[in-house]
C-alpha cells in the first residue's frame, strides 16, 4: 500500500543518547593498514560504549604519527597536540586547571622513550591522572624510519641496519616507578584492546598503556620485531579480559573457573580469567617478574600486568577546590581589600 | 679601659661634599653563611624607621656558605636609593677581601673592623674603629655553636653609636625580623648589638663626617623585595596555576607566593585551595604545565631566569602560534651560559622578545620598582588572557632579591578580565565559532574551554599550521592569513601596553631612555647632569615592549638620546632599532653597563659628559 510511511530503524544509541558517530573525529591521514588507526577505533569504541560524555574529554598528544592520531577520533573533545616529547606537561596543566576533565593522552615510543623520557618518568612517579597510550612501533615513522628506544635489541632496518642497543620496556619503567594502571596490548588485538581502554576509562589514577602498534611503511618486514608476523607469533596473552562497567548488573554474566574481579574506583569491574597460571595484577612485584621472564623468553606479554586503587593522584594530594581552578569567579580568586592592608602592614 | 688605636685625627682629610647627615653609603663586607643578612636587614630597616629613605643592595656569590658577601645601605634624605659606587662607611668583617676593601675607599670613609686584621695599618686617611668582636660576643653568647651567627650583631650596635641610629629602633626592627615564634633567638642577638653598642660608647668619641638623624620621609611607606611584590601581584590578579622550576635568582618569587597563596587563597568554607602550585622536573615541563593550564582557561604563570628562558623557547612559540595566554616572570641575571647567577643584568631582552624559532615576537612588561611589580603584574595577567600569548615580566636580581623601600601598593580596583571566552550559550546562540578567525578586527579570536558542555565547542590545538578553523593545513593562503593575522594582533598590542613614563627638561636637547632598574640610576644622573655639568636631560621610561608612539616622538623631540642599558651589546638600543626610521635611529646613543652589579649614577653621567664632549 502506498500509503504505507516506513519508520527508520530506531538510531543506535549509547546510555547518554550519543551515536557512535559522535566519538569518531576526522579522517586519517596516517598509511593504510597503520595499527595506529586500529588503535583510535577501539578508543571510539570504547568511550562510545561506556556513554563517556565527550565534552568532558580532553586529547593530547607531541609528535610524531601516533601523535596525529587524536585529531581522528573524539571529535567532540578539545585536543591539543603540542610539541615533541611534551604532551605530560600540558596535559599536566590542563588538568590542574580543569581537574573534572578526562584526560586522554596518545604518543608514540619516540614522543615517550626518547625525547619526552624525562616528563614520562616524571608523569609517572606523580601517578597523574591520565590514559596514556602509547603506541610503539619502534620505529620513527614520519621522519622515515629510524630506530626509536624501543627498538628490539637485533632487530633491523629496511635498509639492514641492525639496532645494537637494547630497548627501554616503558611498562616496566611505569610499573617501577609510579603508575597505578600498566597494561600492554597489541594494536591488531581488539578485544583485549578495547578492555584494556575501558578499564582505564574507570581508573583514576594515571594508566599506562603500551600498545605494539606496527607501523606497515617502515618497520614490517622480516627483522623488525614490531611486525605483525612477529607479534603474531609472540604475543604471549597474561590472560583474558573482560570489563563490566559499573552501570550493568554484574551479576548477568559470571564465568566460571578461575576469575579475578578487580574493583576500579567507579564500582566497575575488571575481570580477569586467567589462562592456566595464578596471576595477581595487584602484585607489582609479580608484574615485574613476568615483565622480566617474557622478554627473556623473547615474547611480548600482553594483558594488564598491574592494578593499584588505593593511591591517591597527584591531584588529590593538592588539596584543591573541587571545581574548575580555571574558571573560578573573582571573589575565589582576589584577596580581600583588608587583605592587602594586611599584608602592607606587616611590611611596614 | 682600652689599648685600641684609633687613627689620629689630623690624618683625616677635607670631608666629601656627600657626606653628610642622612647622605651616605654604608658597606658590609662578610663571607655569606654567617648570619650577617640578619644584622644588616635590621640595620637597614632600623634608618628606614627613623624615616630616612633607605635602600639595601645584597652582592652575594652562588655559593651557601664561606665566599664573600658585601652588603650596601644607602640612606638618602634626597630620596636616592640606587646604588652609589662611594662607600662612605665600611664593615669589614671577612678577612679574605678586607684589604681590597680598605683600599678601595675614598679619602676619609669610615671602617669598623675585626681588631686582628689590623687593617689601621693600611692607610692613614682613613676613619679606624677596631672592634674586638671574638671578645665581646663570648659573655652574650654563651653557647659557642652560636657565636658565628650572633657576633654580626655586634656591628649593629657599634654602627648605631657611630651613626646615632636609634638602638630603640633596632631592638623594633629586631623584633619584627625575628617574629614572636622565636623571641629567644632576638634576645640573644640584642644582647650582642647591646654589648657593640656599650663597647663603642666607652671606648671611642664619635667625630663623624655621616651621621642618621630622625627625618620623615617614610611614613606609610613599606619595605619589600620585587620577587614578594610579583608573588603578590600575581595573588591579586588571580592567578590559578604556577607551574615553575627553581632558579636563582628568581626562586623566591614562587616561594613567597606559596606562603601568601597559603594564608590568603584557602576557600573558608571548604579548607581547599583556589590555587594549584606545582614544582615541575625542568623548565621544559614548567612552561608547558603553564601553556597547558592557561589553555584550559587557568591563569597561569611560571617564573624563571635566562638560562630557564632558553629552555622555554621552544614551547614559547607553541604558545605565540597556537595564541595561548601565560604569564612568564624573568628575573634577569648575567649571561651568558651560567654567566654569573647571583649579579644582575639586563641581558634577555632581544632574545627573549623574539624568543623561539620562526617569526615570533612577544610583548614584554618591565616593572622598575615592587609598587609596578605588584600593579604591572596584575596588567600582565589580564593582558595575557586578552591577547591570549605568552607575556613576559622582566625584572632582574637588583629588583627581584633586594630590598627596596616602596608605596604600598594600591588595591586593584578594575575587574579581572578573562578575555575573549565563549561559553556553552554564547555557542548556542551562535552556533558555532571558527578559533582563530578575526572577527573583531584586533587579530584575536573566540576560544572555547575544554569542558564546554556544547557540541560546536571542541577545537583542536595544534603547533603546526592551523586555518582560522584550527584545522590542519599547509596551503600558503592560509598559513600567510594566519601570520599576518598574528603581526596584526602585536600591533594592536603596541596600544594597549603599559604607557612610558615621560618627564620633559626645560630646554632639553638631549633625552635619556631605559627600561626597569635603569630608572634610579638615570634619574639621579638627570640631576647630576643639571647640578654638576648644566647639561638639562629629559626621561623616558618604557614599560613595555612593543615600544609605543610616545617613544617615536620623544626622540623627534630631542637631537640625541641615550638609551641605556644594562648589557653589552645595547640590546634595548637594538631592539629600537628594528623598529624605528632611519632618521630617528641616527639620533640614538649608548650608554652600557654590564659588569653584574646595579647600575649607579656616575657610571651614566660620566658616559654621557664623554659623548657630549664637556
Amino acid at each position: 500500500m502506498s500509503t504505507t510511511t516506513v519508520t527508520p530503524p530506531p538510531k543506535k544509541v549509547n546510555r547518554i543518547g550519543l551515536e557512535v558517530i559522535n566519538y569518531k573525529g576526522g579522517k586519517t591521514t596516517l598509511c593504510a593498514g597503520c595499527g595506529h588507526n586500529s588503535v583510535s577505533e577501539r578508543i571510539i569504541e570504547a568511550f562510545y560504549e561506556l556513554g563517556v560524555e565527550p565534552y568532558s574529554v580532553a586529547k593530547f598528544s607531541g609528535i610524531g604519527c601516533s601523535s596525529k592520531s587524536p585529531a581522528y577520533f573524539l571529535g567532540l573533545s578539545h585536543g591539543f597536540n603540542g610539541v615533541h616529547g611534551r604532551m605530560p606537561a600540558i596535559a599536566t596543566g590542563a588538568l590542574l586547571a580543569n581537574r573534572t576533565l578526562m584526560g586522554v593522552g596518545v604518543t608514540g615510543d619516540g614522543d615517550t622513550a626518547s625525547i619526552g623520557m624525562g616528563q614520562f618518568i616524571h608523569m609517572v612517579r606523580r601517578n597523574f591522572p591520565l590514559i596514556y597510550i602509547i603506541e610503539n612501533n619502534g620505529v620513527y615513522g614520519l621522519t622515515k624510519g629510524q630506530f626509536s628506544a624501543t627498538a628490539d635489541l637485533g632487530s633491523t632496518l629496511k635498509s639492514g641496519t641492525v639496532n645494537d642497543l637494547p630497548p627501554f620496556d616503558c611498562c616496566a619503567l611505569a610499573l617501577r616507578w609510579g603508575a597505578t594502571f600498566v597494561a600492554r596490548s597489541f594494536s591488531g588485538d581488539k578485544r583485549q584492546l578495547q578492555a584494556i581502554i575501558k578499564t582505564a576509562i574507570a581508573h583514576k589514577g594515571l594508566s599506562v598503556i603500551d600498545v605494539i602498534s606496527p607501523c606497515v611503511t617502515f618497520n614490517d618486514h622480516e627483522g623488525s620485531t614490531k611486525s605483525y608476523s612477529y607479534m603474531k607469533d609472540h604475543e604471549t596473552s597474561l590472560h583474558e579480559l573482560d570489563f563490566v562497567p559499573y552501570f550493568q548488573d554484574i551479576a548477568v554474566e559470571i564465568p566460571e573457573g578461575e576469575v579475578t574481579d578487580v574493583e576500579m574506583h567507579d564500582g566497575s569491574h575488571l575481570r580477569i580469567r586467567k589462562l592456566g597460571r595464578d596471576y595477581d595484577p595487584t602484585d607489582r612485584l609479580a608484574a615485574a617478574t613476568v615483565l622480566e621472564e617474557a622478554e627473556s623468553k623473547g615474547e611480548v606479554l600482553t594483558g594488564v600486568l598491574y592494578v593499584n586503587t588505593s593511591k591517591p593522584t597527584f591531584l588529590e594530594q593538592l588539596n584543591i577546590v573541587d571545581e574548575p581552578l580555571g574558571t573560578l569567579p573573582e571573589s575565589q580568586t582576589r584577596p580581600s581589600r583588608a587583605a592587602l592592608e594586611q599584608i602592607m602592614e606587616e611590611l611596614r | 679601659m682600652s689599648t685600641l688605636e684609633v687613627s689620629p685625627a689630623q690624618s683625616m682629610p677635607e670631608q666629601p661634599s656627600h657626606s653628610v647627615t642622612n647622605e651616605f653609603s654604608l658597606q658590609v663586607a662578610t663571607a655569606n653563611g654567617s648570619g650577617s643578612q640578619t644584622a644588616n636587614t635590621v640595620m637597614m630597616r632600623a634608618i628606614f624607621q627613623m624615616g630616612i629613605p633607605v635602600s639595601g643592595k645584597n652582592m652575594f656569590p652562588s655559593n651557601i656558605a664561606g665566599l664573600p658577601t658585601w652588603f650596601t645601605i644607602r640612606a638618602s634624605r634626597k630620596g636616592y636609593i640606587g646604588r652609589r659606587k662611594e662607600i662612605d662607611f665600611l664593615v669589614a668583617m671577612n678577612p679574605e677581601t678586607a684589604r681590597e676593601d680598605v683600599l678601595k675607599l675614598d679619602s676619609g670613609a669610615t671602617v669598623v673592623y675585626d681588631e686582628p686584621l689590623k687593617l689601621n695599618e693600611l692607610r692613614t686617611d682613613l676613619n679606624f674603629f677596631p672592634i674586638p668582636f671574638d671578645k665581646l660576643v663570648a659573655p652574650v653568647c654563651p653557647e659557642a655553636k652560636l657565636r658565628k651567627l650572633v657576633r654580626n650583631m655586634i656591628y649593629d650596635g657599634v654602627v648605631a653609636f657611630l651613626l646615632k641610629i636609634e638602638m630603640e629602633e633596632i631592638y623594633k626592627a629586631l623584633v619584627k625580623q625575628f617574629g614572636k615564634r622565636k623571641a629567644k633567638a632576638a634576645e640573644l642577638n640584642w644582647g650582642a648589638c647591646k654589648a657593640g653598642f656599650e663597647y663603642a660608647e666607652k671606648t671611642f668619641t664619635p667625630k663623624l663626617p655621616i651621621s642618621v638623624e630622625r627625618m620623615d620621609g617614610t611614613a606609610g611607606k613599606i619595605i619589600i623585595d620585587g620577587n614578594a611584590a610579583c608573588a603578590l601581584g600575581s595573588i591579586f590578579a588571580g592567578c590559578t596555576v604556577v607551574t615553575w622550576y627553581p632558579i636563582t635568582p628568581s626562586s623566591s618569587l614562587v616561594e613567597t607566593m606559596i606562603g601568601y597563596a597559603k594564608r590568603f587563597r584557602i576557600d573558608p568554607e571548604t579548607q581547599k585551595a583556589t590555587f594549584a602550585i606545582v614544582q615541575a622536573e625542568d623548565e621544559l615541563a614548567s612552561i608547558g604545565m603553564a601553556l597547558g593550564a592557561g589553555w584550559a582557561g587557568a591563569r597561569s604563570m611560571t617564573a624563571t631566569a635566562g638560562p630557564g628562558v632558553s629552555l622555554m623557547s621552544e614551547f614559547i612559540g607553541l604558545g605565540y602560534y597556537a595564541d595561548i595566554p601565560v604569564v612568564v616572570y624573568d628575573v634577569e641575571r648575567v649571561g651568558p651560559s651560567t654567566g654569573l647567577p647571583t649579579r644582575t643584568a639586563q641581558s634577555d631582552l632581544i632574545s627573549t622578545a623574539l624568543l623561539s624559532h620562526g617569526d615570533t615576537k612577544h610583548p614584554i612588561f618591565f616593572p622598575c620598582s615592587p609598587e609596578e611589580c605588584f600593579s604591572m603584574s596584575i596588567d600582565a595577567f589580564d593582558f595575557a588572557e586578552k591577547f591570549q600569548t605568552p607575556v613576559f615580566v622582566f625584572t632582574d636580581l637588583d629588583l627581584g632579591m633586594n630590598n627596596w623601600m616602596s608605596d604600598p601598593f594600591p588595591y586593584p580596583e578594575k575587574p579581572i578580565e578573562r578575555g575573549k571566552v565563549l561559553n556553552a550559550e554564547d555557542l548556542e546562540k551562535l552556533g558555532g565559532f571558527a578559533r582563530y578567525k578575526d572577527v573583531d578586527g584586533d587579530g584575536v579570536g573566540y576560544r572555547t574551554l575544554p569542558g564546554t558542555k556544547h557540541p560546536a565547542a571542541a577545537y583542536f590545538t595544534r603547533g603546526s599550521g592551523h586555518n582560522d578553523k584550527a584545522q590542519y593545513t599547509e596551503r600558503e593562503d592560509d598559513y600567510i592569513n594566519n601570520m599576518d593575522r598574528l603581526a596584526h594582533k602585536f600591533e594592536v598590542m603596541r596600544k594597549h601596553v603599559p604607557e612610558p613614563v615621560v618627564e620633559d627638561a626645560e630646554g632639553a636637547k638631549i633625552g635619556f631612555i631605559c627600561i626597569g632598574t635603569s630608572d634610579y640610576a638615570v634619574r639621579e644622573s638627570c640631576d647630576q647632569l643639571r647640578e654638576e655639568y648644566g647639561i638639562a636631560a629629559s626621561y623616558l621610561r618604557l614599560k613595555a615592549f612593543p615600544f609605543t608612539q610616545q617613544m617615536i616622538e620623544f626622540i623627534e623631540r630631542h637631537e640625541r638620546v641615550y638609551v641605556v642599558d644594562q648589557n653589552r651589546d645595547a640590546q634595548l638600543l637594538g631592539l629600537m632599532r628594528l623598529e624605528l626610521a632611519a632618521e630617528l635611529i641616527a639620533k640614538l646613543r649608548s650608554v652600557r653597563y654590564y659588569g653584574g652589579l646595579p647600575l649607579d649614577a656616575r657610571t651614566v653621567t660620566d658616559e654621557v659628559v664623554k659623548q657630549e664632549g664637556k
